[in-house]
């Protein structure tokens, strides 16, 4: 099972999600002259959810290039500098957008490499955000990995907490493969212990936020935050959960699953996403090859509801796992 | 127009020679089922490709299309590795991964022939986005045809390239047709080159058959990209001598349009007129670049046979980089 990284004894500060982006950003900005950043509203505003702030003012506006609305120009654009030298970050403001640039991450991008027989890296990493939570109703508010998972040539990555948040963004740009990063926009203000200076967690590895004998639930993005709520609340009732954040979706680390699952022989996954084609099949799927004979129960799901994300308060709530239905969930498959 | 050197004039002559060869010899080896799948010939328009390639270096980049044969031979590329690559061998610019639709050659700046309409604009504002984040001279220059003039990705790249003032040159390459659809049915402006004036950069608009129109048209601007002036849209027409794709059955031409454009619109017939007539060269020393051109060509095609059938496909590694 993988442990947590080992993390240097490095000083920790208390930082919002968002600003432990933004602290990535600047130390990367500052050790490779190669990465810039391009996107909408970036610069003075310091993007939408406040990840570029300040940057514009150490790194000026060629580094800190804001752009017009025009996503496949600016995906487009962040592809062709990345063939060229540059390992451009771009910042495309909500992951539903995507439809409009998902030529040049699907056909472009994921593929040069490939398709020019290994003559091509493509250095590139596309920040953007999703999920639901803020009542930014269903164009504004989806949970879209599964489409990006079925690519093949990018990799994925879904943080949870701001340490996360700043080591699996250094090692994207670091990474010479493009590399969809999504965050959750109800993430951004949450806070928590962050390494200073450089910190660094590898593509490919899971983190086990909490051991448990009982079940594993594994999970990503907000619903780890749920998911730890709910473990607390299970545990009040004497079922010890562990929650395994898989933090990369892509590539996956399916030996720190795998080491869950052997010692509580029960899987729960969670996610924001639609259930249906959601990437927890993926999972659910990959233990039923893998792990088949150690489990007690069939692998459950716990996912979003069929429907475009609504728009009032109860309504977007009660189409997404909230606290007690982790607790529920988990308790029928221990049960 | 500006007067075209000796050398200058065989040069392009030779180049233009050796993409009308290539596609022939293409087009042949399709017909003999020995290539597969699609190939889209250049034959007709070789003009462009030449005329403008010729003002670039090998560090300069170029983003090219699904009609790409012509700007990667004009780019530099080596004969034997894209009928390697036509042919599915290892020994092809992408080892058998690619094809026709997506030869690259990195090494002389050739990001890419591309199966998407309009998908190589931005990736070549992006390229010229790196030259001027690195203060180099380097120049990307983007073709495309036609058609990918009404997709989106035209618009955001030349106004991102216009307020950036990126060294950029875009090159419309106006066939007549896009697939099947006539220009006149695709735009509603006579003159695609006005266009540019609403991104606010210098429009062009030359005849793509005539090799030093071309010349001198991407001159300009490709010396203005180098020295920190901003992009160009360059429209260049011409006339495409086959179908759409090998097999197109061109119901939507007539006998007569496919004959007489055919002879009305040769780059290659018209550049030996007047390269005989201004006494450049005689027609014997042209003869004589012909032979040396289909001897290469034969050369290659024997070099690419022998190659070996492009190897397994390999994961993760023909997918994912490692460092
Ligand atoms: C985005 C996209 N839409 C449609 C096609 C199918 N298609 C391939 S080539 C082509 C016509 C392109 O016309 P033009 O840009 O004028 O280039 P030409 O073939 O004339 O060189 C079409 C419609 C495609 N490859 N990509
Ligand atoms: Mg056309």
């Amino acid at each position: 099972m993988q442990a947590t990284e080992a993390r240097a004894p490095a000083a920790t500060r208390e930082m919002f999600y968002n600003e432990a982006l933004g602290d990535a950003l600047r130390l990367e900005m500052q050790r490779d002259e190669r990465v810039i950043v391009i996107g909408e509203d970036i610069a003075e505003h310091g993007g939408a959810f406040q990840v570029t702030a300040g940057l514009l003012d150490k790194f000026g506006p060629t580094r800190i290039r804001q752009t017009p609305i025009s996503e496949i120009g600016i995906v487009g654009a962040a592809v062709g500098a990345a063939l060229t030298g540059l390992r451009p970050v771009v910042e495309l403001m909500y992951v539903d957008f995507a439809g409009l640039a998902m030529d040049q991450i699907v056909n472009q991008a994921a593929q040069n490499r490939f398709m020019f027989g290994g003559q091509a890296r493509v250095p590139m990493v596309l920040r953007t955000q999703g999920g639901s939570g803020r009542g930014n109703a269903a164009q504004h508010s989806k949970s879209l990995e599964a489409w990006f998972a079925h690519i093949a040539g990018l990799k994925l990555v879904m943080p949870s907490t701001p340490a996360d948040a700043k080591g699996l963004l250094t090692a994207a740009i670091r990474d010479d493969n493009p590399v969809i990063f999504l965050e959750h926009k109800l993430l951004y203000r949450t806070k928590g212990p962050v390494p200073e200076g450089e910190h660094v967690v590898p593509l490919g590895q899971a983190d086990v936020k909490r051991a448990g004998t009982d079940l594993t639930i594994v999970t990503w993005s907000r619903e780890v935050l749920f998911s730890l709520d709910a473990a607390a609340k299970l545990a009040d009732e004497g079922i010890a959960a562990e929650v395994v954040d898989v933090r990369t979706l892509v590539p996956l680390d399916l030996e720190t699953i795998l080491g869950s699952v052997r010692k509580t022989h029960r899987l729960l996954v969670v996610h924001e996403a639609i259930k249906r084609g959601g990437y927890g099949a993926e999972i659910a799927a990959l233990v039923a090859e893998e792990a088949f004979d150690d489990l007690d129960a069939a692998p459950k799901r716990l996912a979003g509801l069929e429907t475009p994300i609504p728009y009032a308060q109860h309504l977007e709530k009660s189409v997404v796992p909230q606290v007690d239905d982790i607790v529920r969930a988990a308790k029928e498959l221990v049960g | 127009m500006s007067v075209i050197d000796r050398a200058t004039a065989l040069e392009l002559y030779r180049v233009m020679r050796t993409i009308r060869g290539f596609e022939e010899r293409a087009t042949q080896l399709f017909g003999e089922n020995k290539i597969w799948g699609t190939i889209h010939s250049y034959a007709g328009e070789e003009a462009i490709a030449a005329g403008v390639c010729a003002h670039l270096r090998d560090d300069d980049w170029i983003t090219s299309t699904h009609r790409g044969h012509g700007h990667c031979i004009a780019k530099g590329a080596d004969l034997g590795k894209m009928f390697a690559e036509l042919l599915g061998r290892e020994t092809g610019y992408c080892r058998g991964r690619g094809g026709s639709m997506h030869i690259a050659d990195t090494s002389k700046g050739n990001l890419g022939a591309n199966g998407i309409v309009g998908g190589g604009i931005p990736i070549a504002t992006g390229a010229a986005l790196t030259a001027k984040q690195l203060g180099t001279d380097q120049v990307a220059v983007s073709f495309f045809g036609d058609g990918a003039v009404n997709q989106g990705t035209f618009h955001e790249s030349l106004n991102l390239a216009a307020i950036w003032k990126l060294p950029a040159v875009y090159v419309c390459e106006n066939n007549q047709y896009a697939e099947s659809l006539p220009v006149k049915r695709a735009f509603a402006v006579e003159d695609i080159a006005k266009r540019a004036e609403g991104y606010g950069m210098p429009g062009m608009h030359v005849d793509g058959r005539d090799v030093r129109a071309v010349h001198a048209a991407a001159g300009e601007a490709v010396a203005r990209a180098r020295a920190g002036k901003g992009p160009t849209f360059i429209v260049a027409d011409s006339y495409r001598h086959e179908g759409h794709y090998y097999g197109d059955p061109r119901k939507y031409q007539t006998k007569d349009e496919i004959e007489g454009w055919r002879k009305q619109f040769d780059p290659i017939a018209d550049a030996r007129a007047w390269i005989v007539a201004d006494k450049v060269a005689s027609a014997a020393e042209l003869d004589g670049i012909d032979r040396e051109i289909a001897t290469a060509i034969d050369r290659s095609v024997a070099w690419a046979d022998q190659g070996p059938l492009a190897s397994p496909i390999k994961l993760p590694e023909d997918v994912y980089a490692s460092d």
